[in-house]
């Protein structure tokens, strides 16, 4: 081998940490509604975020991943990719896959306790949230194939944390990409934390985007707290995948204001000046501070766009909570196309144990 | 290509029948004639294209199908498993291949968190018709990692399939059930009897019955029930024992999960005896499932306990001493021998 290869990752940055600019926009930011549309998605996330996040603390929903924060990278994502593309979630991607046509109480029924709330409405060939590390990201290689091998201009979007660029899979699945010239986009969402460790215990690496550099194929780091960054990036990823088949890896670079769930408590390893810091730059404020300064943004629409987001969550909350029970034999029904006979008198047990069950809750009924 | 679901017709080349082939040859015959006749069949792996495959199960398919339906993958197990579960969301089929069943282990995450479980954590709406093919097994005298028998592993898991041929015929009717099962299977090849026996094999495209035991011999003294390479012993057993008037009903499980135990449990009513016969470690073996639901379904006709002749519960050991491992004819009729005389 002759020669010796230099290369350099860029970053992306339109919003300074204040929501100050002092570089040109990119020419779709002259679509008004397109920016008060991240802003708005962007405040309802959160809203439905801290109303999960109630939910779990009344004991009304399970175990649950909070977004606080990192809502320009979801919000980017599930606006930046077509209806046809296929999206494959990691935990931490729940406004991308409502704006991808989702039910919004199905995000609260899968952290509910119920496999139903993985059904994606629209979008119906999109992956469940992945739980195990990693592991979506060669599913969604898979699926890029399954596009590359039938000539399709349609592209796959995955997405991941910070913590799963250390795993085996991660470097597996962008290595294929790279060999294979898969119609694949990769979206770190790098918020800096795997639950207890920080950044700097996953990798000595100076960014997370350079990891593409290995597998020969595009990296781009982007403030991932600037929505204009992020979703500029995306969309110039997914056009490069759909119409030059290359695939492509963002590090969106943002932070976790929240514990990782509600199972975590932060305070046990995060300083709390740290978190101030970040606070000051999340991604919120910054992008409202920006559309005022341009005049696309003013009292009387946040304070609409404030109720809005009240009653849409009040009114997804109330279809979660209203939403009837599945019958106890789905826990097995779903397990084959067809039911192996070997599994029928299970099945009839499933039946008979729920209505025990059923019985002890409602004595008398 | 085309859209789920559609499917080519067979081309008249492929209406063949051959007279007689090993069970690697087997393998390879299923595979043609389905990638001829679906073309959302995708085969996926290490040296699975050029090479056709180190013990040559893909032979001259990439170049009669092309490098988009038979694809060398990079050296990553759990990457296969894990893009057969991509291909399969989308409707097309992937037949991988595993190298050996020792390199299985990086996949098992893929198969037990994934493959298994995407019907029943999407409610039926999206589904994984995979097959992954592995090699396994001992008695080739192969290197350390390449003679384990670890089917228990995956039976285990609920939403998988697991098949084991025992011979050329089995291994093309069987294999073709498994591509065209709508369900993730696990499909286990013995290699030990890849090439130990010609077989008449009509490439008829004719799937055998997933989910059933085959009975390959009728009897009416006790039931050897067995899988995958072990069936040849079993056979010249009860072979060996009909011609001193002990007559062996032989089962071949052939699906070890989901389990016919309805021809199993049949047969021991009608036998009062039975004798399981694994290759794989005796403690959380399949054979132990076996036994218990034998007990559970047949306690008052048995006249024996259950017994089972298995591989120790040790490590698979190195080539010269494998023998000692390997159960054999003389383990197996003693067995017998000595369940047909338990009073």
């Amino acid at each position: 081998m002759r020669g010796r290869h230099r290369f350099a990752i860029p970053f992306l940055q339109y919003l300074d940490t204040h929501g100050e600019v002092d570089v040109p926009l990119p020419a779709w930011t002259s679509d008004i509604e397109r920016l008060q549309k991240l802003y708005e998605q962007m405040v309802l996330a959160r809203t439905l975020d801290q109303k999960a996040v109630a939910l779990q603390r009344t004991g009304q929903l399970g175990t649950y991943p909070s977004t606080l924060g990192q809502e320009a990278v979801g919000v980017a994502i599930g606006l930046a990719m077509q209806a046809d593309d296929v999206l494959v979630p990691y935990y931490r991607d729940a406004i991308a896959q409502i704006l991808r046509g989702m039910p919004p109480e199905n995000i609260l029924l899968f952290w509910g306790g119920e496999e139903r709330g993985s059904d994606p409405g629209g979008a119906s060939q999109d992956f469940p949230p992945c739980v195990p590390v990693a592991t979506q990201l060669s599913h969604a290689a898979g699926v890029a194939t399954a596009m590359k091998l039938r000539n399709e201009s349609r592209v796959t979007l995955v997405t991941c944390g910070d913590g799963a660029t250390s795993k085996g899979d991660f470097m597996e699945s962008l290595n294929l990409a790279g060999v294979w010239q898969l119609p694949l986009v990769v979206v770190i969402n790098n918020n800096q934390w795997a639950i207890s460790v920080p950044l700097k215990q996953q990798t000595a690496a100076q960014s997370l985007a350079q990891k593409a550099i290995a597998a020969g194929i595009d990296g781009t780091q982007v403030d991932g707290n600037d929505v204009i960054a992020v979703y500029d990036a995306v969309k110039t990823a997914l056009d490069k995948a759909r119409k030059l088949r290359q695939p492509s890896l963002i590090e969106a670079v943002s932070y976790r204001l929240s514990d990782h769930t509600t199972a975590d408590d932060a305070s046990r390893y995060r300083d709390q000046k740290e978190l101030n810091v970040h606070w000051a730059e999340e991604p919120i404020g910054r992008f409202q501070h920006f559309l005022h300064t341009r005049g696309y943004w003013d009292e009387a629409r946040e304070k609409a766009l404030q109720a809005h987001c009240r009653e849409t969550v009040d009114a997804v909350v109330a279809a979660y909570l209203a939403a009837e029970a599945e019958n106890p034999e789905a826990i097995i029904d779903y397990l084959y196309a067809f039911l192996p006979a070997a599994l029928e008198e299970q099945r009839e047990a499933i039946g008979r144990k729920a209505e025990v069950l059923n019985g002890q809750e409602n004595p008398g009924a | 290509m085309n859209k789920p679901g559609l499917e080519l017709s067979v081309p008249d080349t492929e209406s063949v029948t051959i007279a007689e082939g090993t069970l690697v040859e087997a393998v390879t015959l299923a595979l043609r004639y389905e990638m001829a006749r679906d073309d959302c069949v995708v085969i996926l792996g290490e040296d699975v294209g050029v090479n056709g495959g180190v013990f040559r199960a893909t032979e001259g398919l990439q170049k009669q199908f092309g490098s988009n339906r038979v694809l060398d993958t990079p050296l990553a197990e759990g990457l296969i498993a894990g893009i057969s579960i991509g291909m399969a969301a989308q409707g097309l089929k992937p037949v991988a291949e595993i190298q050996f069943m020792g390199f299985i282990f990086p996949a098992l995450e893929q198969i037990a968190c994934h493959a298994a479980r995407l019907r029943n954590r999407t409610r039926g709406r999206l589904s994984c018709p995979l097959v992954i093919r592995a090699p396994f097994g001992g008695g080739i005298r192969a290197p350390e990692h390449h003679s384990e028998s670890t089917e228990a592993l995956l039976a285990h898991l609920p939403g998988l399939r697991v098949v084991v041929p025992s011979s050329a015929y089995k291994a093309y009717g069987l294999l073709l059930a498994a591509i065209r099962d709508p369900d993730p299977v696990i499909f286990l090849e013995p290699k030990r009897i890849y090439r130990a026996q010609r077989q008449r094999i009509p490439n008829d495209g004719q799937a055998l019955p997933l989910d059933t035991c085959f009975t390959l011999r009728e009897g009416t003294d006790l039931t050897l029930v067995s899988w995958g390479a072990m069936i040849s012993e079993c056979t010249q057993v009860a072979n060996d024992l009909a011609t001193r008037g002990i007559s062996i009903e032989l089962i071949d499980v052939a699906t070890i999960k989901p389990l016919d135990m309805e021809t199993i449990v049949t047969s021991v009513k009608k036998t009062g005896r039975c004798v399981i016969v694994h290759e794989a470690p005796r403690a959380g073996g399949v054979g132990a499932d076996i036994a218990a639901q034998v007990n559970e379904q047949a306690f008052l006709e048995l006249q024996a306990p259950v017994a089972r002749v298995t591989g120790f519960d040790t490590i698979m050991p190195y080539a010269r001493k494998e023998d000692i491992y390997m159960p054999n004819t003389i383990d197996i009729q003693s067995q017998i021998e000595k369940t047909l005389n338990f009073s």
